[in-house]
């Protein structure tokens, strides 16, 4: 479950990359990242509730920026007719590409130190 | 002069090329390529005749002892290079030149003749060496601009003045082609030879009259016409370090391995798996615009102490230092605080301003050469801005020109194709930010070109690790290797190279068309093609609903098609087809054979499917009497029509369909909100919204429909071009966006009525006219490449972009214009020169595949001094209106005019802080930025981010869409238009182009207080002419050049000037069609009297005066002043 967002999330880091450096085209990316954005956002939401339902406080604090953060980035994206944030028409714009795969980094480093916690603590 | 020049040389070349130009005859006439500077021509001359010496002679005072050594090395180095030289590129330097000029057709033959040596089939036509160095042999009058265009940054002007010093001259003139990479010092050693010259010339050229000039002047041209040629190619040889001394003629054994086809064999857009190295890094988030990161702190921070010596600033900016020289100086070049910069005060009013110009491109282009650190560039003069009232220039500003030594510049792009908003590009982003100035580039790339050398050869040399098209700045290490300029990879030449055409001798790579130009056009071959070249298809989708056809406009369209249908570009496979809409899509089966046109309707628009795929589009040429019979019968098969309802989207649908196995241009004719089907919008304006001065809502797109469109027609090489003529909202924000992303382009005639509004119907028509018959290229993509260290930010303009550095256009026009900003990612220290290079890779309309290449040069500077000195301030305000349409589409239009102000307000602080001494209580902008302020204002003034004053939504969107895609030329004159009074033409300065007599009036400012009531005034909007009368206007004028009796007869809507037999109407005439043919869209004329209700249109240009919603000139000015004071 949580390794899924881990999973998720490193792959978006990859995709931006390979964006950066030409190898896919915009559209095909976007068309492939779309598509597990919401998933995610569902997952972790769903791990919110659980900690809610557990009784787990501190946990859930630590998530609750995250789901706000969440909420907020899916408010504000493009106007687009699927499900998804990434325009292919803007992505390629340097300062939302470094936005992007800042977000990813932030995140997996998230993810991944609330895997183990989850896991130990 | 270039102009008389030009067109004989001009006409020669279909005698040897007419197989490779067709394609490139300008409608617009020649003209078209120099008009600033030919406008600008006469004025600068007499004053840089006698201004030049005077610069130069500055740093004989303070030469810099420490440079000494090196420059004495300086010397000994380029006189042993010019030592092996052989004598015969000095001495025949001027033979190529003059082959080139007048015996095209022999350069053909000859080259002909010597491929066939070579087994290979390549020819190359080569025209633009005419364009500069044809100049030398012409006639007094034009002959100035180019020449001092060419020739003043090179250090040969105190000789001249000398005159005897000449031969002495000689090897220092060399100098700063070698020194170039040192470029502080070389100067001085040499200006030491010179000064007592200099002082005895420089109170003459002054003070006196014409005859000291014009002797000057032929003392200039001599030495041009003796020197120029041979002088230029000693350099560029030095330059280029080649080294000829020991040199034998012996390649043929030592070939080398031939730039493996293997590596051509990549598409152009698939070719770059090499080229990551550009983009590796990663860069941190910045707000939008970098400028503004921590301002107020920005004051206080340490400013680096710049190398201007800034204690002459503030009380003498001038003269401080040179006593001997003060009487000329004054005179020249006001400084502020005595004479103030303002003609208006002198009597001799039309004297004193001609002379400005002539300052301010000189001196941007002085800006380092070699001076800067000893001595202030004309460019970073300190203008006062509240006092000094008079800034704007006499003719039209001209691009500054970025300061390379002379060789360096001639070869450099033309600033009309080409432009960097900053000519001397700082060597840090740290520096750039303290700039406060954006970095970016303004491209008009697919111009039209009168001469453009094609380039047929079976290898296109390129740098095999960034795919760097062979330029004029890479270096040649020797015979056989050159070094790129951009990525710094040592490359082979090719064999095939080695000859060259031109002179049809072999050993000399550096001399190639390729090498001599900065824009070349290649035909490339199969290597850079994914498939066939493609026919040209053009698909025309109508609206046919009531609200069309009351507007209209099918008999315009329908009447230019048929007029233009021959002039369509394409070949023999040309296609063309017609689909209808109204809540139905109509499509018409013009199969060969028919007896005449099928209509085919197709209701079911929810699941739309093409009828008769293979008849709908058919061959221009096989069936040409059907689709004329379509076009005389459509405008009136709808006369009755009550549909009312309009099904956009179902007939886009349709259209992509049935482009989608060729690609091409689908062009839209809508005039209302499509309201049926896939993509119908409804209207999103609240009218009494539209004068607000907070919020304006819905500039972004309703839905993503259209814009999915466009990515997939962009997919299949489909452009949609939209033509918008609607009465009502129409939400153009999201119908634009088809456009957008498909690389096409968009037309808006709001309030369109065919009778109702004559001016818009002629607009209509003058646009059909153009868009029909102008250049097009297919499948085309652009790559833009920079040196190692600069990577591009953001792209603007109507494109899909696909890689960092690639973009799609599914169509290319000459009239679209792109930005690109740009960010400096290392550190340019080690290198003295950045190049940029934009590489647009099209098939013609006649199917062939094309490369278009431009490079342009620009020297690298560490000074914020520097920085300043080479802003170009047209070209940062067409950047920044770029950015601020982004920015009010993804934030909001208040922050996009904030940001706008804080761009001055920033960059104004931030120049003021390096001048430490100046006083706070004035506003100082560096010469090159004085009219910074005013653009910006004329910018919040412009439709697209006006506030408070009544604005239709898609009036705004429309703006918007404008500065994104048009190129900087029009786009100034969107944002600042140029008027002039010109019920005096008569006594105006002229000039000659083709025989005509084009007076040149100054400028005017964009003020009510320059409008009397006794004038006529011409206001240039670049669409729009606005000729507006005064009520006392002079009845001799009315009479003559309006062709009415007396000013209360002149009807309300008049358009055409009738050609009256005086001198005032001919004058008029001439002056009016001269701006026209510098421009592709011939402009709409329109005549305003005062009680006119057009008068509004006329006076919301006249932006330096106050509104009740904004800010006057002078006002704006104190609020800059207040915010950097804060």
């Amino acid at each position: 479950m949580g390794t899924w967002s881990v999973l998720r999330v490193f792959f978006n880091i990859i995709a931006f990359d390979e964006l950066k450096t030409d190898y896919k085209n915009p559209i095909d990316q976007c068309n492939t990242l779309n598509p597990l954005v919401l998933p995610e956002y569902l997952i972790h939401a769903f791990f919110c509730v659980m900690f809610l339902c557990a009784a787990e406080w501190l946990t859930l604090g630590l998530n609750m920026p995250l789901l706000a953060y969440h909420i907020w980035r899916y408010m504000s994206r493009p106007v687009m007719s699927g499900p998804g944030l990434y325009d292919p028409t803007t992505i390629m714009n340097a300062d939302i590409l470094a936005y992007c795969q800042k977000e990813g980094w932030c995140k997996l480093a998230f993810y991944l130190l609330s895997f183990f916690y989850y896991l130990y603590g | 002069m270039c102009l008389c020049s030009c067109s004989p040389s001009r006409m020669e070349f279909p005698s040897g090329y007419g197989s490779h130009l067709p394609s490139y005859s300008v409608p617009s006439g020649h003209y078209s390529q120099v008009p600033s500077k030919a406008a600008a021509s006469h004025l600068d001359n007499q004053y840089r005749a006698s201004y030049y010496p005077t610069y130069y002679s500055a740093p004989a005072q303070n030469v810099m002892t420490p440079s000494v050594g090196t420059n004495v090395l300086n010397t000994q180095e380029s006189q042993q290079l010019y030592n092996k030289t052989p004598a015969h590129t000095v001495g025949s330097a001027e033979g190529p030149i003059q082959g080139a000029i007048s015996s095209a057709s022999y350069l053909h033959t000859s080259a002909q003749q010597s491929y066939s040596a070579f087994g290979n089939h390549y020819s190359t036509s080569v025209s633009s060496s005419v364009a500069s160095q044809g100049f030398p042999l012409n006639s007094d009058h034009y002959t100035m601009p180019m020449v001092s265009s060419a020739m003043y940054p090179n250090v040969s002007y105190p000789p001249v003045a000398a005159g005897r010093v000449y031969g002495q001259a000689f090897t220092s003139q060399t100098l700063p082609a070698v020194g170039q990479f040192k470029e502080t010092n070389t100067f001085s050693s040499q200006s030491t030879s010179v000064p007592h010259s200099l002082q005895q010339h420089v109170p003459v050229g002054y003070n006196t009259t014409l005859t000291t000039i014009s002797s000057a002047q032929s003392i200039q041209d001599s030495l041009c016409r003796n020197l120029t040629g041979s002088v230029a190619k000693v350099n560029n040889q030095i330059n280029r370090g080649m080294q000829y001394g020991g040199y034998v003629n012996n390649q043929a054994s030592s070939a080398p391995a031939p730039l493996s086809s293997s590596s051509d064999d990549e598409e152009e857009d698939e070719e770059d798996e090499e080229a990551g190295c550009f983009v590796p890094y990663f860069h941190p988030l910045k707000p939008f615009f970098p400028l503004r990161l921590n301002t107020r702190s920005m004051t206080s921070s340490p400013v680096p102490a710049p190398s201007v010596p800034q204690t002459s600033k503030a009380s003498k900016p001038f003269g401080y230092g040179y006593p001997t020289l003060q009487p000329g100086y004054q005179n020249a070049a006001p400084p502020a605080p005595v004479q103030p910069n303002n003609p208006g005060h002198h009597p001799g009013f039309q004297h004193y301003p001609q002379q400005y110009p002539g300052v301010n491109q000189l001196s941007s282009s002085l800006g380092g050469l070699s001076l800067q650190h000893s001595q202030q560039p004309e460019s970073l003069r300190p203008v006062n801005l509240t006092q000094d009232r008079n800034i704007l220039p006499v003719s039209s500003v001209p691009a500054p020109v970025p300061n390379l030594n002379s060789d360096l510049r001639k070869l450099n792009c033309s600033p009309d194709s080409f432009r960097c908003t900053l000519t001397n590009i700082p060597q840090t982003q740290a520096l750039l930010n303290k700039a406060k100035l954006p970095l970016g580039l303004l491209l008009h790339p697919f111009r039209d070109l009168t001469q453009l050398p094609v380039i047929t050869s079976s290898t296109i040399v390129r740098c095999r690790s960034c795919r760097t098209y062979i330029n004029p700045f890479v270096s040649f290490i020797d015979q056989r290797r050159w070094k790129c300029n951009l990525c710094y990879r040592v490359n082979d030449v090719p064999e095939e190279f080695m000859y060259n055409p031109l002179t049809r001798s072999y050993g000399e790579p550096h001399k190639r068309p390729e090498v001599q130009n900065s824009t070349v056009e290649f035909i490339a071959s199969s290597d850079y093609m994914l498939r066939p070249p493609q026919p040209a298809v053009y698909l025309f989708v109508l609206d046919v609903s009531h609200n069309a056809v009351e507007a209209g406009y099918l008999t315009i369209v329908c009447q230019s098609l048929l007029e233009n249908l021959d002039k369509l570009p394409g070949d023999s496979r040309t296609r063309i087809g017609f689909i209808t809409f109204d809540s139905t899509v109509q499509f018409y089966n013009l199969q060969e054979g028919l007896s005449q046109p099928q209509m085919l309707i197709v209701s079911d628009i929810d699941d739309i499917f093409l009828p008769t795929p293979d008849s709908l589009l058919v061959n221009l040429h096989e069936s040409k009497e059907l689709i004329k019979d379509l076009l005389n019968a459509l405008p009136n098969m709808f006369t009755n029509t009550r549909e009312t309802h309009s099904a956009l989207g179902p007939a886009l649908q349709a259209a992509f369909k049935l482009m989608s196995p060729t690609g091409g241009r689908i062009s839209v004719f809508q005039t209302q909100l499509p309201s049926l089907g896939a993509g119908l919008l409804h209207s999103r304006e609240d009218p009494n919204q539209r004068s607000s001065t907070k919020v304006v809502q819905h500039l972004g797109p309703a839905t993503d429909f259209y814009k999915k469109l466009a990515l997939d027609c962009s997919g299949q090489q489909t452009a949609v071009d939209l033509f918008l003529l609607s009465s009502q909202y129409s939400d153009l924000a999201s119908l634009a966006c088809m456009s957008k992303y498909s690389a096409g382009c968009i037309y808006y005639y709001p309030s369109f009525h065919r009778s109702h509004n004559p001016a818009q119907a002629e607009k209509l028509q003058k646009d059909l006219k153009r868009y029909l018959t102008r250049k097009i290229g297919f499948e085309a993509v652009m790559r833009i490449r920079c040196t190692k260290g600069l990577s591009i930010h953001t792209f603007h303009g109507n494109f899909f972009v696909r890689s960092t550095d690639l973009l799609s256009l599914a169509n290319v026009n000459p009239d679209a214009g792109f930005a690109v900003q740009m960010s400096i990612e290392e550190s340019l220290t080690d290198t003295s020169l950045v190049c940029f290079q934009t590489a647009l890779l099209y098939t013609s309309s006649k199917g062939e595949r094309r490369i278009r290449v431009h490079t342009l040069c620009l020297p690298v500077v560490s000074s914020l001094a520097d920085v300043y000195a080479g802003a170009d301030v047209q070209a940062v305000v067409c950047l920044l209106a770029n950015m601020a349409v982004d920015r009010s589409v993804s934030s909001s239009l208040s922050d996009a005019r904030d940001a706008l102000v804080n761009a001055v307000v920033d960059s104004l602080a931030a120049y003021m802080s390096t001048a430490s001494n100046l006083q706070q209580s004035m506003l100082i902008a560096p010469n090159s930025l004085k009219l910074f302020p005013l653009y910006i204002l004329a910018l919040l003034k412009q439709k697209a981010f006006r506030t408070g004053t009544s604005t239709r939504l898609d009036d705004r969107v429309y703006a918007m869409c404008q500065m994104k895609s048009q190129p900087l030329v029009h786009l100034m004159k969107m944002i600042h238009p140029n008027l002039y009074r010109i019920d005096k033409l008569i006594d105006e300065s002229t000039i000659h182009v083709n025989d005509r007599v084009v007076p040149q009036p100054p400028l005017q400012k964009l003020s009510a207080e320059k409008l009397t009531r006794e004038g006529a005034f011409l206001m240039d909007c670049g669409s729009i002419f606005y000729i507006w009368i005064g009520k006392n206007c002079s009845n001799n004028f009315i009479k003559d050049v309006l062709g009415y009796p007396n000013y209360a007869s002149v009807p309300q809507k008049m358009t055409q000037l009738p050609e009256v037999d005086a001198l005032s109407s001919e004058r008029t005439r001439s002056f009016i069609s001269w701006l026209r043919d510098s421009r592709p869209l011939s402009p709409v004329l329109q005549v305003i009297k005062d009680e006119n209700p057009a008068k509004t249109d006329f006076f919301q240009h006249l932006i330096e005066d106050r509104t009740e919603a904004a800010f006057s000139y002078y006002e704006f000015l104190l609020n800059i002043q207040q915010q950097i004071c804060k």
